[in-house]
């Protein structure tokens, strides 16, 4: 039989807000995303000025990740979503859609997978663990838990962060939370459609 | 030159989102790269992009970079010597 893991800490974004286990702890009355973004960020007090270079997904997973994380912890990272590095793929487009203007930006272009976002938040907290980013229609509610418990059950991570995190133009949402041997809701598909 | 020094400090400001640095942050032989302002590989090729973009200059031997953006100062002579818009 299957171990059972638990839904330890959860932290949710959306509409300007930021939620950490269903109580707010920020929000913002901005209309971009970018703007909501930098005002989290200050009011977070991150201290972490490479935040300002990342692109929306980055950012966005970033701000979701970081009242979860452990730093140098043997967490594995699983995140998901629906548009993948779109958002970003198309400000790419926008830089090279000219052709008297033909200036391809650097910067803009290593944001051009999703799977970087990740990397941001091993970077920052000094993971050295598992980390897979996979694009779905919907909330995976039930590819997490069999995931997330094949990496703890074969000793890949201690814990895992799972997160669906979705970002296309002004439409933005994080749900983000760790998994491990505790927690206060069992890692389960229903559980997770109920707070999803 | 000082009012070119202020705009090359400001396109780089703006370029490579450096939110928590002002113009007057920025000395003009300060260190761009390493212990100075910190900047990374990704901000270099920006930086090439940014000259060939507003002042029509084509680095073609990126070993060219190094001298270049050693500081503001030396980007500064460099573009006042060979910008062409």
């Amino acid at each position: 039989m299957n171990k059972t893991f638990y839904i330890q800490d959860y932290c949710e974004i959306r509409d300007g807000e930021i939620r950490l286990n269903g109580e707010n702890i920020f929000s913002a009355g901005e209309d971009t995303f970018s703007g909501f973004a930098k005002k989290a960020y200050q009011d977070l007090d991150l201290a972490y000025p490479k935040f300002f270079k990342m692109d929306k997904l980055s950012k966005l997973a970033f701000l979701a990740a970081s009242r979860l994380l452990t730093p140098e912890s043997n967490t594995a990272l699983v995140f998901a979503n629906r548009s993948s590095s779109l958002d970003t793929d198309l400000a790419y487009q926008q830089t090279i859609r000219d052709k008297a203007a033909w200036y391809p930006s650097p910067a803009v272009f290593v944001y051009t997978l999703p799977n970087i976002c990740l990397g941001e938040i091993s970077i920052k907290y000094k993971l050295y663990s598992e980390n897979s980013f996979f694009v779905f229609e919907n909330f995976p509610a039930a590819f997490f838990p069999a995931y997330a418990g094949l990496l703890i059950s074969t000793g890949k991570a201690e814990e895992v962060l799972c997160g669906w995190v979705e970002m296309l133009g002004e439409e933005y949402r994080a749900f983000v939370y760790k998994v491990g041997n505790k927690g206060f809701a069992e890692h389960n598909e229903q559980n997770l459609n109920r707070m999803i | 030159m000082d009012q070119l020094k202020l705009e090359i400090k400001e396109k780089i400001i703006a370029a490579l989102n450096l939110e928590d640095v002002t113009a007057a942050d920025i000395k003009d032989d300060d260190a761009l790269f390493g212990d100075g302002l910190g900047l990374d590989s990704i901000d270099a090729l920006e930086l090439i992009v940014m000259l060939d973009k507003d002042y029509g200059i084509k680095l073609s031997d990126p070993k060219e970079g190094r001298n270049i953006f050693r500081s503001v100062e030396t980007m500064a002579a460099y573009i006042a010597e060979h910008r062409t818009k």
